[in-house]
């Protein structure tokens, strides 16, 4: 009997996702000093108060029963209770997820816009003045620390021009933050874009679109861009999912408070459950994203699904 | 053999020089580097002096770079952070090259159930993002320039295993294997004689692809105030000093970030060329 291949991948990722959740509960195993004298925040208190709050954590089972309970929580959303703010990690997080996602949707959208341009302008004529330009640029792009890029473009943008402002909620706060994120992505999908249309363009396909006396626009629309199509989405999809979990750097050059910046705080605070927490929503999320992206070039590409079932 | 031995060092820096972009990337590498070095003679100020000029005062003849907002020199800190950012990159990538290299080439050699496994538990590991992994583990180590070292380094193992096990797969079919196999050479050796010299151009290469990254890396992490700590000269944690101050005194995060920039670009440029020359199926960073 042979299963649907979509059916077979979704069932394949539960031993990712739990091997996922062992390493973070191993590695949080590592933490130096007492988690009951973590939770209590360097407060002074009694055998009995501590002896009462390490059984009220489950710190006093042994440590396979806590690893068994941890899994179990896990898989049913529990993320258990933050040591410093006492609140459920869960919602913690959940309050935390818009900043992170509209930062991580606008600076998609400018990655791609730009990355896109470049990259088809690069790989149309390869080695003409408009290649060297995009990939001289995306070598800088790959090299500039996005935290200084951040900065400059708050300095310029904010502070000089007053073109924008630096803080805040509204749509026009988020430009900026967008602009640093999107440049990070544009210089890695530009260099995709452009070997991926380089290489489709001396396709035989193509040369018989041409003959065809098809527009170039169509042709590159219609016959280049299809197929160049997969390798760019799996890098934008991966990014997509790192982003999800919070653009650390730049959610703290801009102040957003997002679920990077919560992760810095909770690493700084030695809040265990938070960082536990964050982490495993962290790379749960990149793991059914990319589930997702999967299924979806099942779709995009008739090749992928028939060479799989 | 291999790329490298065909090559003889002189012929291999000349054709490192050979483009303009990678001659750029040496010239700019070197300047840092010696700079780096020779801080105590270039620079003209105690790095952690105090009040050797006006706070967050302007750049000017005395004061190239300016000065921050405890009225230390700029360019001194720059000089003297340039040791520490550099030398950890290097820390970094040593410690991600050399159990990346021995995970991959061992899994790979033993095959079977070690390779299935081991090969698993890496794909997991990627799962995480490398600035989170990072982080996960500094939170474990706790926060220290030599720690935030030591977490980039650890969360670059896989990416190095990966590489190094496809690699080695290639070669255990090969027939100098079979025969060292045939006459009876132990596992080590084999190892170590045989698959390790093989693999020595696809270690460089990939190592001077990941140099950048890792400069990059650990002052992102010095930067987030999980790797060194004021008052410490890094130009990750100079750029977090500046932040503050950028309205006022611009210069306080110009002049890190420039030199951060630089010397990520420079051993990008460097790396894509040498990754070209020993490697030209790899074609440099795609």
């Amino acid at each position: 009997m042979t299963m649907p291949w979509f059916l077979r991948r979704v069932i394949e990722i539960v031993p990712t996702l739990f091997l996922t959740w062992t390493i973070v509960f191993g590695v949080l195993q590592l933490i130096p000093g007492d988690p009951v004298m973590l939770a209590l925040g360097g407060t002074p208190a009694s055998d009995e108060v501590i002896d009462n709050e390490r059984k009220r954590l489950g710190l006093d089972q042994p440590l396979h029963i806590q690893y068994f309970d941890f899994l179990r929580k896990m898989a049913v959303g529990d993320l258990g209770n933050s040591y410093q703010t006492k609140q459920p990690v869960g919602q913690m997080i959940a309050a935390r997820v818009r900043p992170s996602l509209e930062l991580a949707l606008g600076g998609l959208l400018v990655g791609i816009v730009l990355g896109v341009v470049l990259g088809l302008g690069a790989g149309l004529r390869p080695h003409g003045w408009v290649d060297t330009a995009t990939m001289s640029t995306a070598l800088i792009g790959v090299s500039m620390p996005s935290f200084w890029i951040g900065m400059l473009l708050i300095y310029v943008f904010g502070l000089m021009l007053e073109w924008v402002p630096i803080l805040g909620e509204g749509i026009d706060a988020l430009i900026l933050p967008s602009i640093t994120v999107g440049l990070f992505l544009a210089g890695g999908l530009a260099r995709l874009i452009r070997s991926a249309i380089i290489e489709t363009m001396s396709q035989d396909y193509i040369r018989t679109a041409r003959a065809k006396g098809l527009p170039n626009f169509r042709i590159v629309a219609k016959h280049a861009m299809r197929n160049a199509i997969i390798p760019p989405i799996t890098l934008l999809g991966v990014q997509f999912a790192f982003l999800i979990g919070g653009a650390v750097v730049t959610e703290r050059v801009f102040a957003r408070p997002g679920l990077g910046a919560l992760l810095i705080d909770a690493v700084l605070t030695k809040d265990i459950p938070l960082v536990q927490g964050l982490v495993v929503y962290t790379t749960s999320a990149y793991i059914l994203i990319n589930l997702a992206l999967e299924l979806l070039y099942g779709v995009l590409d008739p090749r992928i699904r028939s060479r799989r079932a | 053999m291999s790329a490298i031995a065909v090559l003889p060092p002189r012929r291999l820096i000349a054709r490192t020089l050979g483009t303009p972009g990678a001659a750029a990337g040496v010239v700019i590498l070197a300047a840092l580097v010696l700079g780096a070095i020779f801080a105590p003679i270039f620079s003209p100020f105690d790095p952690n002096a105090t009040r050797v000029c006006p706070r967050l005062a302007a750049p000017s003849l005395a004061h190239w770079f300016g000065c921050d907002l405890f009225g230390r020199d700029i360019f001194s800190r720059i000089l003297y952070g340039g040791r520490l950012s550099l030398a950890i990159g290097l820390l970094t990538v040593a410690i991600s090259l050399f159990a990346g290299t021995l995970i991959g080439m061992v899994i790979a050699f033993l095959g079977g159930r070690a390779d299935r496994i081991g090969t698993r538990l890496l794909d997991v590991m990627l799962g995480f993002p490398p600035i989170v992994l990072a982080i996960l583990i500094v939170a474990v180590l706790g926060v220290s320039a030599f720690n935030a070292a030591l977490a980039v380094g650890i969360s670059g193992i896989p990416r190095f295993a990966r590489v190094v096990r496809s690699a080695t797969l290639l070669l255990v079919g090969r027939e100098f294997v079979e025969s060292a196999r045939a006459m009876g050479a132990s596992q080590t050796r084999i190892l170590r004689r045989h698959l390790l010299p093989n693999l020595m151009p696809v270690i460089i290469v990939l190592a001077s692809l990941d140099l950048g990254t890792a400069i990059l890396s650990t002052a992102t992490l010095s930067f987030l105030g999980l790797g060194a700590q004021p008052p410490t000269a890094e130009w990750g944690a100079m750029l977090n000093a500046g932040r503050e101050f950028m309205r006022y005194a611009p210069w306080t995060m110009i002049f890190p970030g420039l030199a951060l920039f630089l010397a990520v670009m420079s051993v990008n440029l460097v790396g894509d060329r040498l990754s070209h020359i020993l490697d030209p199926r790899a074609g440099g960073r795609v």
